[in-house]
C-alpha cells in the first residue's frame, strides 16, 4: 500500500481542524478538535516509509496517550470543574481569525517553494500544514480571552511543531522525543491547576481581568 | 560525578516532599546547596567524565554558569531559612489589596526550589541541544509554583504570565532545534545527534537559510526567557511578585540558563562561519534591552521591578559582549557572573526591606539607615556595585566590554552603551539614596529583621563582588578565559 498516498487526506484534515479551531466559538468543541489534531498526530511519524521500528511504535503509542486522551481528559476536566461560561469570546472574531489562518496557510504554501528542502525529508503537504498549526496555535494565544483557549492555543502551537519535527524522529533519539512530551505534558498540568487558581481567585478565567501588574 | 550533580537535587526533592516537620527539611534544602556547591568546585580541580553516554558533558562554559547558579543557589537557600521561619503558617492580610491569603505548603516550595535547581544543573551539564531544552522548559515549570508562593491575585496574574509567555516562548526555541536538524539533515545518516561535538564534525554540510532560520527561533525562544527587550513582559512581574529569594535566582541563575541555550546556537553559528550573522541579531537585541531598561528604570516607583528592569539591562550588555565578539567576551563572562552575585544580593536585600516596611514602593520606604544599618549599607554598596562603579567587579567587567568595543571600532554601540548606563544610574540612584536617608515614616513600626540568615548571604555575596573587582585570583582567569574560549571559538 501507498503510505504516501494516506498522508496526504491526514494533512488537509489536520488543516481543517485548524480552520476550524480558529471559528468555533465554544470550548468544549475546541478540546474535541485537539483531540483530533492529537490522533492525527500520531500517525505522523510512521510516514514516509511504512517499515515501523519499536521506538517509533513506542512514541506513536505515546503521542495518542498523550495528545489524543491525556490532553483532552486534563482540559475537559478542568472545564467541568471550574464551570465556566461554555461560550469564549474572541478580541478577534471569527472571520477575521479564520482569514488570519487562511493568510498563514497561503504563507507557508509560498515559503515551501522558497526554502532549500532536503529532498525526501517532509512529505507533501506536511511543511504548510505544520506550519499552519503553528500560526493556529499562535493566534489563538494571543487573540483569545479565555485562559483555558490560550493553553489550547499553546498545544496547538506544540502539536505543529512536533509535526515539523516527525520526519526527523525516525533519526532522533527516541528518550528526547519522549521527555519533550512529558514536559510538555508537565506544562499542560501545571497550567490546569493555575487555571483552577485563577478561577478560584478571580471567579473567572478572564485574562481580562488580569490588569494589576503594568508600568 | 555529573549524574551525582543532577541527583542530589532530585532525591533531596523527594526527601522534602516526604518530611513533615520543618527544620529538618529546611536543613536538608542548605545542605543539599552546599553538597551540590562542593561538587561544582571540586569538579574545576577534575573534570569529570561524560555520563550517560554523552549527555551529560560538562565544558569550560557550561561548568561557569554551573559555579554562578550553585553559588547563588547556597547564598538564597541559607537566606530561605530565615524567610520560611519568619513567614510562618496561617492567613495573613495582603498588604497591598487589603486581602486575606496564605502560603503555599512549605514542603511542596522547597521541593520545587530543589528540582528549580535540578533542572538548572541539567541545563549547565549538557552539551545536547534537545536535553538543554528538556531543562530549560523544566526550570520554568519548577519556578512557576515559587513565583506562586504568596496566594493571592497579584501573583496569580504574575505566574500566569511567566507560565504562557515562556511556554511558548520555550516551544519557539524547539521549532528553532528542529529547523537545526534539518539544516543538518543527512538523508544517509542513520541517527542524528544534537550534540555539539557532532554538530561540530559536520558543519561543512549544513544549509546557511535553515541554520538561520534555526537561529532566530532559538534567539527569539530563549531570548523570552532570558528578558532580552521587546519579549520582557513577564520579568517585571514575576521578579516583583515573588518571593525575594526567589525572584533572587530567577535573575541570577535562571536568566543566565537561558543565555546558556542562545550561547549554543551561537557556538553552532561560529562553527559554520555564520558568525557574523548571529552576532549582529545580538547586538540589536543587546541595545533594545539596555535602552528598554533605561527607559523604564527612570521614574521607576517599584524597587523590586527596578531591580528587575536592571536584570534586562544586564541581560542586554551580555548579548551585547557577545555581539561584539573577541576580546569583550571576557568581560561579558566576568559579567555574568559579577550580575549574579549582585543581583542575587540585591533581590535579597530587598527581601529584608520589604520585610520591615511591607511596601514595594520606593517613595514610601525612607529611612533605612537609621531603621535598619547593615541592610542599608549592603542596599547602598550592592546599588554602587551594579550600576558598574569601582571597587566593584562589574565595573571591571564593563570597563573590559567598552575597551574591547573601541578596540575592535564599535565606537557607536560604545557610546549607545555607555548612554543607556549613565542614564540608568541616575535613574537608580535617585531612589535607592532616597530610601536610605531622610527619617523613619511614622507608621512603619516593628523591629528590622537583620539576624544571621538575613544578612550573611548578602554580605557573603557582596564581599566576593568586591573581591571580582579588587583582586582576579589566577585560577578564575583561567576558567574564564576558557569559557570565553568556547564561545569564541565554537567549541
Amino acid at each position: 500500500m501507498n503510505v504516501a498516498a494516506l498522508f496526504e487526506p491526514l494533512m488537509i484534515a489536520l488543516i481543517l481542524t485548524n480552520l476550524a479551531l480558529l471559528v468555533t466559538s465554544r470550548t468544549g468543541v475546541l478540546i474535541r478538535l485537539i483531540a483530533a489534531q492529537g490522533a492525527i498526530l500520531a500517525f505522523a511519524p510512521l510516514f514516509p516509509s511504512s517499515n515501523l521500528p519499536v521506538h517509533l511504535a513506542l512514541l506513536c503509542l505515546a503521542v495518542f496517550a498523550i495528545k489524543a486522551v491525556a490532553f483532552p481528559y486534563l482540559l475537559s476536566r478542568t472545564l467541568r470543574r471550574i464551570d465556566a461560561d461554555p461560550l469564549i469570546e474572541p478580541y478577534l472574531g471569527a472571520n477575521l481569525s479564520a482569514a488570519a489562518g487562511i493568510g498563514g496557510l497561503l504563507f507557508s504554501l509560498w515559503l515551501e517553494h522558497r526554502l532549500p528542502v532536503p529532498p525526501g525529508l517532509f512529505a507533501p503537504l506536511l511543511f504548510p500544514a505544520a506550519l499552519t498549526t503553528i500560526f493556529t496555535g499562535l493566534i489563538l494565544v494571543v487573540t483569545r480571552k479565555n485562559a483555558l483557549t490560550q493553553v489550547i492555543g499553546y498545544l496547538a502551537a506544540e502539536n505543529g511543531i512536533f509535526l515539523f519535527g516527525a520526519p526527523l524522529s525516525r533519526q532522533g533519539s527516541v528518550w528526547l522525543e519522549l521527555s519533550i512530551l512529558l514536559d510538555v505534558f508537565v506544562g499542560v498540568f501545571v497550567m490546569g491547576i493555575a487555571i483552577h487558581h485563577i478561577n478560584k481567585t478571580f471567579e473567572s478565567i478572564d485574562v481580562d481581568r488580569f490588569c494589576t501588574l503594568r508600568d | 560525578m555529573l549524574l551525582l550533580l543532577l541527583l542530589i537535587p532530585l532525591a533531596s526533592a523527594a526527601l522534602a516532599l516526604a518530611i513533615a516537620a520543618d527544620t529538618p527539611r529546611r536543613l536538608i534544602l542548605t545542605l543539599a546547596a552546599a553538597a551540590h556547591l562542593a561538587l561544582t568546585v571540586a569538579a574545576f580541580a577534575a573534570p569529570p567524565a561524560a555520563a550517560l553516554g554523552g549527555l551529560l558533558d560538562l565544558d569550560p562554559l557550561g561548568h561557569l554558569f554551573l559555579a554562578a547558579t550553585s553559588l547563588l543557589f547556597l547564598a538564597a537557600s541559607v537566606y530561605a531559612v530565615g524567610y520560611l521561619r519568619a513567614e510562618g503558617k496561617g492567613q495573613r492580610r495582603d498588604f497591598q489589596e487589603g486581602a486575606a491569603f496564605s502560603n503555599a505548603p512549605e514542603r511542596i516550595f522547597t521541593a520545587c526550589l530543589l528540582v528549580f535547581l535540578a533542572a538548572m544543573t541539567l541545563v549547565a551539564c549538557t552539551r545536547n541541544l534537545g536535553a538543554l531544552w528538556v531543562g530549560v522548559e523544566g526550570t520554568t515549570l519548577a519556578s512557576a509554583p515559587l513565583i506562586y508562593f504568596h496566594r493571592h491575585r497579584r501573583s496569580l496574574e504574575a505566574t500566569w504570565k511567566y507560565l504562557l509567555i515562556c511556554s511558548v516562548g520555550i516551544a519557539l526555541a524547539l521549532l528553532g532545534n528542529i529547523l537545526l536538524s534539518v539544516a543538518f539533515y543527512d538523508p544517509a545518516a542513520a541517527s542524528t545527534s544534537m550534540n555539539l561535538t557532532d554538530l561540530a564534525a559536520r558543519a561543512h554540510v549544513a544549509q546557511a537559510p535553515w541554520l538561520k532560520a534555526a537561529f532566530i527561533c532559538i534567539l527569539v525562544g530563549y531570548g523570552v526567557k532570558m528578558g532580552l527587550a521587546p519579549m520582557h513582559n513577564w520579568l517585571p512581574d514575576a521578579h516583583s511578585q515573588s518571593p525575594s529569594l526567589v525572584s533572587a535566582l530567577l535573575s541570577g541563575a535562571l536568566l543566565n540558563c537561558a543565555f546558556l541555550g542562545i550561547l549554543r546556537a551561537h557556538q553552532i553559528c561560529v562553527l559554520t562561519g555564520l558568525e557574523a550573522f548571529s552576532q549582529e541579531l545580538l547586538t540589536i537585541f543587546g541595545l533594545i534591552s539596555m535602552a528598554t531598561a533605561a527607559a523604564f528604570i527612570v521614574g521607576q516607583g517599584d524597587y523590586k521591578r527596578l531591580l528587575a528592569y536592571s536584570s534586562v539591562e544586564h541581560m542586554g550588555l551580555l548579548a551585547l559582549s557577545v555581539g561584539v565578539g573577541g576580546g569583550a567576551v571576557f568581560g561579558g563572562m566576568l559579567h555574568l557572573l559579577g550580575h549574579s552575585l549582585t543581583k542575587g544580593m540585591l533581590f535579597l536585600v530587598s527581601g529584608n526591606i520589604l520585610a520591615l516596611y511591607r511596601t514595594r514602593s520606593c517613595h514610601d520606604t525612607r529611612g533605612m539607615a537609621r531603621a535598619m544599618p547593615i541592610t542599608a549599607a549592603l542596599w547602598t554598596a550592592g546599588f554602587l556595585a551594579i550600576a558598574g562603579s569601582p571597587p566593584f567587579g562589574l565595573f571591571v567587567s564593563e570597563f573590559s566590554v567598552l575597551s574591547a568595543m573601541i578596540r575592535q571600532g564599535h565606537t557607536a554601540i560604545a557610546c549607545a552603551t555607555l548612554t543607556s548606563l549613565a542614564v540608568i544610574f541616575v535613574g537608580m540612584s535617585v531612589p535607592v539614596l532616597r530610601m536610605v536617608q531622610g527619617p523613619r515614616p511614622p507608621a512603619v513600626t516593628g523591629e528590622a529583621r537583620e539576624d544571621f540568615f538575613a544578612v550573611a548571604p548578602p554580605l557573603a555575596l557582596c564581599a566576593l563582588v568586591l573581591m571580582l573587582g579588587l583582586y582576579l585570583p589566577e585560577s578564575l582567569i583561567v576558567i574564564l578565559t576558557r569559557a570565553a574560549g568556547v564561545v569564541v571559538k565554537g567549541l
